[in-house]
């Protein structure tokens, strides 16, 4: 029931905000007030979830297209907890940055930006193979347009890039998923068996891997981040990515254990040349968003890592670590717009000096920069040392290019802080102010999170996977219930 | 005493109701005078169409088990009468469509066509023999050719009727040719009559079944036999290319399938390869020409092309399965054609001029209703999910996987992904503009014509239903697997 009302309640606000004709400023309180609904119903249920239990929670089902055994079936393990509290709050996040900025067609823009959360959770909520392709679409239909008519000028090749790489993914994917629920004689998650084939396998992987992305799918990555408006890209890189995470942990490897198998070899060269490839790129950047938007493809390729190495260090480390990036890189987005929007333009060698006068703004960014750094006693180092543990036992070389990876994130990451911070190359760069109330209560959060994770990061790593044993839980969804 | 014949009123009511209506209106079109004639004729075939689709649902609901009337000539079944309650429907929300045409001239005898052509259709989707087979497509047909040159001030218009009637005559003699070389080999009318008759190996009965598939590929407007549609589609009065669109291809499938599964069933092995053919060629030339479209009118003509390749997988899968999933296909895929040909014929009159994809540009935000009908239609027709038209695919896909093609739901899923680069270009011009502008500006384009009711409520239907057969898809589904269950399959 709760997983239901969790997908409904931002469907509803959009519908609501759709629908009144409410002003600019009452549109966006609305939106919000839907949002932070969602945050305190998750919030609320987090209270009585058993994070021990074997069995899936606040689930529910209902009969939907019998004909081909396809039903409205929903619930929730602990990673799913988490990946839909990580989007809740994202979302939150996301839509007050909206109306602290102000939007154009403020009712067309908020609907969509609730309707992207709804069906966000709906990815992550799905026990059923078809009602998780419906949402990951669903999805795409907001994102097209969020990103084509609010974003900045290159927006129109932005958005047709993204849905094109998207669409071509997804589109392979319901091929297999047609191939697999056909054949199988159902779409419910837990009935399914599992499948040697490894063209319905490569189907689902090269859907996620677009999603995450990995290396050499990630064609649409910086056009889209950069392009989309702050907030929708905190969603996309923050939440949107993580659909990858999902499927992989909860589609792939229970059902194509074979495959996985057979190519686990090549996924791991993939997420780990990934890895590297981001992050070099990063380094490389010359604006804000495309240091972001390259480090989040880096640490999408280091979650990679941690899924491939199929054990429990790893899985567990990829759950952390996923919710990690989600808060940080949408963080680090937030800032980058208000960045922006102060200064008039996110490219470093326009900006620098801002240290000064703006403790509030300095250390926001120094926070969030040492964060993606994943300095020793932060969560992001947590997730990283669990995922490189993991991946150590299927080969040191992986762990050696992810522990080299962690050398370069220090490096584009300390680039960016100083280049934003400290250089003093920017004339532009003198009238406006620190942080202020409103900006601060949008991303103090974030961190606050963040920090909570820091000192407690067993909190989702021992809270993911019944039992804290994620490979003898995925294994044990072999054999159907 | 003279013996009177049975007669099954029932059977025939859909087809009579919509008769009657269209020979009132042709009436009033000579009676009633000029400033009433509009409405007299909207609220005679609106009626006509209400009444007919009535009677079809009563029918559907009395006909459990197929029953063979008329000597052969028509077969009462389920089938049959869902297909006219499609049809009826499609023909009511045009007639809500074609209200606000601004038509001076022919205005009586714009709707007892439209109405007359209708009817035609609801017979022809019950056609039994290959006799009636053929007259109720001309039936139809003829109506069809005089409605797409009706505007008579237009050159398009009387291009399109010109260019229909010659090609639509030319696949009717294809057609009629394949309908008397079967004759000639097996020495009856009827389809079952033809089933049990067959001598399958003879050179004959093939090249005539043959032909009688690529006579009803041209109603269907499959590729190789699309050549007309874009043409027409674009020259025919908008209102008119909404139901040819829709009505059109509804009767033309529902009588494709029919005929193959009762007339044929003994050579399946043959037309499935062939409908699979049809398929692929559909899919591949609707779609990469859709893209090249800057008229709108033409670019959705492309699109049912692309869609009657979709539809012809449903027919190849050859089962149970198949007949049902096309069946509940159509129902999304007409809502989203009438709808979207209802949107751009809004914006035909108020622009005065063809819609091309330019002078879309703005329209969602101009017009929010119309905006978002035109994109639930694009999305539908693309096959996003929460609209039925993502179902519909689906559905088909699986048929077609479990009658073991599996790669022609390779075929589908690509041939999906390229026509997104249509659908969400038009979705592109609605709300997006290019550049340095902000999302606020608004470009006016024309006039503001006064708001057409009636032109909204079928745009408020088509997206209803459009919608509605995501979320209620298993009701449907039942309805067309009851349907599907009057044929021998």
């Amino acid at each position: 029931m709760l997983t239901t009302l969790l997908i409904v309640v931002p469907l509803a606000a959009a519908l609501l905000v759709w629908i009144l004709p409410l002003s600019a400023e009452s549109t966006a309180g609305l939106a919000l007030l839907g949002a932070l609904a969602e945050v305190g119903l998750w919030a609320g249920g987090a209270r009585n979830f058993d994070f021990s239990s074997q069995e899936q929670q606040y689930s529910a089902s209902r009969e939907w297209f019998s004909d081909l055994g396809i039903s409205y079936s929903v619930g929730l393990y602990g990673f799913q907890y988490w990946l839909v509290g990580l989007t809740v709050v994202v979302g939150a996040a996301a839509i007050g940055y909206a109306m602290w900025v102000g939007r154009d067609r403020p009712r067309a823009y908020y609907g969509l930006v609730l309707f992207l959360v709804g069906s966000l959770v709906g990815v992550f909520a799905s026990q059923d193979l078809l009602l998780f392709y419906v949402f990951f679409e669903a999805m795409l239909i907001p994102i097209y347009v969020l990103v084509g008519v609010w974003g900045g000028p290159r927006r129109v090749k932005a958005t047709l890039t993204f849905v094109l790489y998207t669409m071509f993914g997804s589109l392979l994917m319901l091929a297999s998923i047609i191939a697999f629920g056909i054949s199988q004689g159902t779409f419910e998650l837990a009935d399914l068996g599992t499948s040697s084939n490894d063209w319905i396998f490569l189907g689902f992987l090269v859907a996620f891997f677009v999603k995450a992305p990995l290396l050499p799918f990630h064609g649409w990555l910086r056009l889209s981040y950069t392009e989309a408006t702050p907030e929708v890209a905190a969603i996309l890189s923050g939440v949107v990515s993580k659909a990858a995470v999902f499927g992989l942990v909860w589609i792939v490897l229970p059902h194509f254990p074979g495959p996985v198998d057979d190519l686990r070899g090549l996924a791991l060269v993939l997420a780990a040349a990934t890895l590297v490839y981001g992050s070099v790129l990063a380094f490389r950047q010359p604006d804000i968003r495309g240091v972001i938007a390259y480090s989040s493809m880096a640490q999408m390729g280091l979650i990679m890592l941690g899924i491939f190495s199929v054990n429990d260090l790893g899985l567990d480390g990829a759950i952390l670590h996923s919710v990690n990036h989600g808060l940080v890189s949408a963080g680090f987005f937030l800032v980058a717009g208000i960045i922006e929007t102060r200064f008039g333009s996110g490219e470093l060698a326009r900006l620098g000096g801002l240290a000064k006068g703006r403790p509030a703004l300095a250390s926001v960014v120094l926070i969030l920069g040492m964060f993606t750094l994943a300095v020793p006693g932060s969560t992001n180092f947590a997730g990283e040392f669990a995922i490189l543990s993991g991946v150590f036992q299927r080969g040191w070389g992986y762990a050696a290019v992810g522990a080299a990876a962690i050398v370069l994130a220090a490096m584009y990451a300390l680039r960016l802080i100083s280049a934003i911070l400290h250089d003093r190359r920017a004339s532009a760069t003198r009238e406006s102010g620190d942080l202020v109330g409103g900006e601060l209560a949008l991303v103090l959060p974030l961190v606050a999170i963040l920090a909570v994770l820091s000192a407690w990061p067993a909190l989702v790593t021992e809270r993911s996977f019944p039992l804290d044993q994620p490979t003898s839980f995925i294994a044990g969804q072999e054999q159907g219930p | 005493m003279i013996q009177t014949p049975h007669v099954d009123w029932l059977a025939l009511s859909p087809t009579l109701a919509l008769l009657g209506a269209a020979a009132i209106a042709l009436l009033g079109a000579v009676t009633v005078p000029r400033p009433a004639l509009r409405a007299f004729s909207v609220a005679v075939t609106a009626v006509g169409f209400v009444v007919s689709a009535v009677f079809a649902a009563i029918l559907f609901d009395r006909s459990p088990d197929p029953t063979i009337l008329l000597s052969e000539g028509m077969t009462r079944d389920q089938l049959g009468a869902l297909a006219a309650i499609i049809l009826a429907l499609i023909g009511l929300v045009v007639v809500l469509v074609s209200w606000g045409d601004g038509r001076k001239d022919h205005v009586g005898e714009y709707y007892a066509l439209l109405t007359a052509s209708a009817a035609g259709m609801v017979f022809f989707v019950s056609a039994s023999s290959l006799m009636t087979m053929f007259l109720s497509l001309e039936w139809f047909s003829i109506s069809l050719y005089v409605l797409c040159a009706l505007d008579t001030h237009r050159r398009e218009s009387l291009e399109a009727g010109l260019k229909y009637l010659i090609i639509g005559s030319f696949g009717s003699g294809v057609l009629l040719f394949g309908c008397a070389l079967v004759y000639g080999s097996t020495g009856e009318l009827g389809f079952s009559a033809i089933k049990e008759a067959t001598g399958a190996d003879d050179p004959l009965f093939v090249t005539g079944m043959a032909m009688i598939l690529a006579g009803l590929a041209f109603k269907v407007s499959a590729a190789p036999f699309h050549m007309w549609t874009p043409d027409v589609y674009q020259g025919a009065p908008t209102s008119v290319t909404a139901f040819m669109a829709g009505a059109t291809k509804v009767a033309a499938l529902v009588l494709t399938l029919r005929i193959l599964v009762t007339a044929f069933p003994e050579q399946a092995e043959i037309w499935s390869i062939a409908v699979a053919v049809l398929a692929v060629a559909s899919l591949a030339i609707g779609n990469l020409a859709a893209i090249a479209q800057r008229d709108v009118k033409r670019m959705l003509a492309y699109s049912s092309v692309s869609h009657a390749g979709f539809l012809l997988i449903a027919i190849a899968a050859n089962s149970d399965d198949g007949a049902t999933s096309l069946l509940y296909y159509l129902i999304p895929y007409a809502a989203a054609t009438v709808g979207a040909f209802a949107v751009v014929a809004s914006r035909e009159r108020e622009l005065g001029r063809p819609v091309s994809l330019a002078s879309l540009e703005g329209l969602g935000w101009e017009r929010p209703f119309l905006g978002v009908g035109m994109w639930v239609f694009m999305l539908s027709l693309a096959g996003f999910p929460l609209t039925g038209g993502f179902l519909g695919k689906l559905f088909v896909f699986s048929a077609i996987y479990e009658a073991g093609w599996w790669w022609l739901v390779v075929i589908g899923v690509l041939a999906t992904a390229l026509s997104l680069a249509y659908y969400l270009n038009i979705v592109r011009a609605l709300y997006m503009r290019q550049g340095e502008v902000s999302p606020g500006t608004v470009v006016a384009a024309g006039g503001s014509p006064p708001r057409d009711l009636l032109l909204d409520a079928a745009v408020a239907a088509g997206i209803v239903v459009t919608i509605g057969s995501f979320f209620f898809v298993q009701p449907l589904v039942d309805l067309a697997r009851d349907a599907a269950a009057s044929l021998p399959l």
